[in-house]
């Protein structure tokens, strides 16, 4: 979010009951300067990340618009910290001219050590504002600090795509999903093909093709394998096709309604992250393909006689920082359908 | 066979935005200021958003001689203009590539012919008939023209595809009209096609009456005549009339905003919770308070309804002219540009409650609000020596600017006495979610094409809106000679006053 105007606190070797009162002060300063400024209150994030890379993180933070949360604590980790420091601010985007509101937010960030990873409950409890959902979020994988906030968190930000061992990275999921709410900006990625998918086959006319695929290719970047997991897992699960195991070069096959289905996943190169397409296959040699392009997805349907239509889904790409968005405001809500893709994912691979 | 008819989409699970059959949307008026303004941009959020149908054509229909090119570049300047959302370039080409435009009069069976062509041409390329979407944004006048029109040249109706028409407000101008343009409608299409577009409606403050009301068990056991001591609806702008004069003029407050916004907001805020959310579930409930309002006789109306005119006087610390000096008002105008109603509910849940509704061009300030003012505590233990008060609770729903809702409480002064002064809790949306609401036609037409009907008014709801207001009008327009007159950038006129019970006051706008 880009501020205007900043209200700041900042103190060495603290306690979490200082920089709570601090906070408490810098909100009534506000309100004394302006009651046109009022304090958004959606939701808590508890950012963990290395020191030397939290300027990065802060910049993906400052792309999520107007889903920024209402308080953001980032939890910045040095090798070798034993006491804690902190900077508080309170920021808004705008003056307020009379009689109208500015929302403000505010950001903690304490500099602390390793140490203070295991306790971090504890440091943290006073910071967040109660009642708000709050979320945890560690990019750079400081797993112990997830877990030592288990109790005060109710949900995990993650992105599956940044860890380069994808069964690993499916497996987390599944643990920490079955103490807290999971929002994997992985799954998200495949958000705008999911519906997509599903308009396909919504129309009367279309719904029996369900039971006539044959075969499935999603396209998608060399790094982006969990994305392609994640997909297959929640059409094979939807459709309740059991799935075994995929060999090392992404193939499988699945049980659908009419009998198997070949199931492929292909590595394409492309810009961003993420996922690059999908052909649905069918039994009677016709197929469907829908491909990233500018401006939405490219859909290009062959019927098996060398017949073919062409046109184009509309939607504008969302951006690293729109999916990080997306992700903060998922949090607020709950989508039924993740775990079940998620297991049907993890079980390609075990 | 239709959706409904098979088992739901196992994909649809989940997902925040639901499937929606391919659709040819086609706009009547396609160049009018509503199109363009309005209509254009909300469909282009769409795209960018990724929420039209997987297959989707835009169809522009108007009187003026231009070619696609020529639409094409007026659709994306206005798109660029007033869209929300800055527009991406790739969303805005690939939404106008296929865009059609069909020149010709309203009344013209020509017209029709070539939208029936280009109609014919966008399912050939699409390789399958795609649903219809007509959307009249155009003059009154020719809403029931454009509809016998559609249903001689056979586009109304389809045993393939689902066939709606969106028809803009004003519908009708007096309960006559209303009938008879209900009678044309239906002659034509199905009620079940047929999407009657109050935009308020579409405003996300306005669905979360229903939310408010019946997913929070504190309010709904204080909801009635036993705990409300009275009701106050108010949109006031603060603005004049603009360059609307044409319209306004023969329109006036009562007819604008009166006759559909306010008592439609009447309705959400004085209906039993209904069985479902469904349309039609939730249609039947507000139908039914708007039948509980008891026509007003010709004797009453004096007592129960003020109207007024704006002069001159001042808005935001500049001298602005009056309703007569307005450009295009005729210098002996009496239309109002301040209507306000005292109406009553008579049922077992409202019976007694007065509702005050009211609406003005050129007052204080912009708001558009809901006050329900609770009864008196019976007895106050208080002394009152120093307080500034206790006054009734009063809960205030605010649509907007500030959009929230806010409860007056009477709160202990600091210090050694009991001293009481009313304090404001207040929630404000923009606080509490990260989304920003959507334009509420961007909502609005999505529903139309996905044939969700809940907000959208029903004929009987049209003709009992009209039941309501129809006598008021008609005697207002007997009477040319009162219209009382208020200053510009004031709280209204001072004969509102008379329409308040005892005890009662309007709150400051």
């Amino acid at each position: 979010m880009p501020a205007v105007n900043d209200t700041v606190w900042a103190a060495q070797n603290t306690t979490p009951a200082a920089i709570e009162a601090a906070l408490r002060e810098l909100l009534l300063e506000r309100h004394n300067e302006s009651d046109g400024y009022v304090p958004a209150r959606v939701l808590n994030l508890i950012c963990i990340v290395e020191r030397q890379w939290s300027g990065e993180i802060a910049n993906r933070l400052r792309r999520v618009g107007r889903y920024h949360p209402s308080r953001t604590i980032v939890c910045a980790v040095t090798e070798g910290r034993r006491t804690i420091d902190a900077v508080a601010s309170i920021a808004a985007d705008a003056t307020p001219a009379a009689g109208q509101h500015v929302l403000t937010h505010e950001t903690v960030t304490l500099d602390l050590g390793p140490g203070h990873l295991d306790h971090l409950g504890t440091i943290v409890d006073p910071l967040v504002v109660t009642d708000l959902t709050t979320v945890v979020w560690a990019p750079h994988g400081h797993w112990q600090a997830v877990d030592a906030l288990r109790g005060l968190s109710q949900c995990v930000l993650l992105d599956s795509l940044e860890d380069p061992d994808v069964a690993g990275a499916l497996r987390r999921a599944q643990a920490l999903l079955d103490q807290r709410y999971v929002v994997d900006l992985a799954w998200l990625r495949s958000t705008p093909w999911r519906e997509r998918i599903a308009t396909v086959f919504n129309a009367p006319t279309q719904r029996h093709r369900l039971a006539e695929i044959a075969a499935l290719r999603i396209r998608n970047v060399a790094e982006s394998g969990a994305a392609a997991l994640l997909l297959c897992g929640w059409l094979t699960s939807r459709l309740g096709w059991p799935l075994g195991q995929l060999t090392r070069d992404g193939h499988g096959r699945a049980i659908g309604a009419m009998g198997a289905v070949e199931v492929a996943l292909e590595s394409v190169h492309q810009d961003v992250p993420g996922l690059g397409g999908i052909t649905i296959g069918f039994r009677d040699g016709s197929e469907l393909s829908l491909d990233r392009g500018p401006g939405g997805l490219a859909a290009i349907s062959r019927d098996g006689h060398g017949g073919e239509r062409r046109w184009k889904l509309l939607g504008a790409s969302r951006g690293e920082g729109g999916i990080l968005g997306e992700g903060i405001r998922q949090s607020l809500l709950r989508d039924p359908t993740y775990r079940d893709a998620l297991n049907a994912a993890a079980g390609m691979l075990t | 066979m239709t959706v409904a008819d098979l088992e739901p989409n196992p994909l649809a699970q989940g997902l925040e935005r639901l499937p929606v059959a391919p659709t040819n949307l086609v706009i009547f008026g396609a160049t009018g200021d509503l199109a363009r303004r309005k209509l254009l941009p909300a469909v282009y959020n769409l795209a960018h958003e990724g929420a039209l149908p997987g297959r989707f054509n835009l169809i522009g229909v108007s009187r003026g001689e231009l070619s696609h090119d020529e639409y094409r570049e007026i659709a994306a300047e206005s798109i660029r203009t007033f869209s929300r959302t800055p527009a991406d370039e790739s969303v805005l080409a690939g939404l106008l590539d296929e865009l059609r435009y069909v020149s010709g009069a309203f009344d013209d069976a020509a017209t029709y012919q070539a939208l029936a062509a280009a109609l014919a041409e966008l399912d050939a390329a699409a390789g399958e008939p795609m649903a219809r979407a007509f959307y009249l944004s155009t003059a009154p006048e020719f809403f029931a023209v454009i509809v016998d029109a559609l249903g001689a040249a056979g586009l109304a109706q389809s045993d393939e595809v689902d066939v709606r028409a969106v028809i803009e407000k004003p519908f009708g101008t007096s309960l006559a009209e209303a009938r008879g343009l209900n009678r044309q409608v239906l002659s034509v299409f199905a009620e079940s096609q047929i999407f009657r577009i109050d935009h308020y409606l579409g405003k996300e403050t306005v669905q979360n009456m229903l939310a408010f009301r019946f997913a929070n068990g504190m309010f709904e056991p204080l909801w009635n005549r036993n705990y409300i001591a009275h009701v106050q609806i108010t949109a006031a702008e603060d603005i004049g009339i603009g360059s609307r004069a044409g319209y306004y003029d023969h329109a006036g407050a009562l007819r604008d905003l009166v006759q559909n916004h306010m008592l439609q907001l009447l309705t959400l805020l004085c209906m039993e919770p209904p069985v479902t959310f469904a349309a039609d579930a939730v249609r039947d409930e507000k139908v039914k308070v708007l039948h509980a309002i008891r026509t007003p006789a010709p004797d009453e109306i004096a007592e129960m309804s003020i109207r007024a005119q704006y002069g001159p006087g001042e808005s935001g610390g500049e001298p602005v002219v009056g309703y007569l000096e307005e450009e295009g008002v005729p210098p002996d105008s009496h239309t109002e540009t301040y209507a306000a109603l005292r109406l009553e509910v008579d049922n077992w849940r409202w019976a007694g409650v007065p509702f005050y509704l009211r609406t003005g061009k050129r007052l204080a300030r912009k708001v558009t609000e809901i006050a329900v003012t609770l009864r008196p505590v019976p007895h106050l233990a208080f002394e009152q020596d120093g307080s500034l008060g206790v006054r009734p609770n009063q809960l205030v729903l605010t649509m907007q600017p500030n959009e929230g809702v806010s409860l007056s409480l009477g709160a202990k002064i600091p210090g050694t006495r009991m001293r009481i002064r009313p304090v404001n809790m207040e929630f404000l949306y923009g606080t509490a979610f990260l989304s920003q609401s959507p334009e509420a036609y961007e909502r609005l037409i999505l529903d139309a094409m996905r044939g969700e009907a809940t907000l959208f008014t029903r004929n009987d709801e049209v003709e009992a809106q009209w039941r309501i207001c129809d006598p008021i009008v008609s005697q207002w327009a007997a009477d040319a000679a009162t219209l009382p007159r208020y200053a510009a950038g004031s709280q209204g006129p001072a004969e509102a006053d008379a329409l308040l019970l005892d005890g009662h006051q309007w709150r400051a706008i």
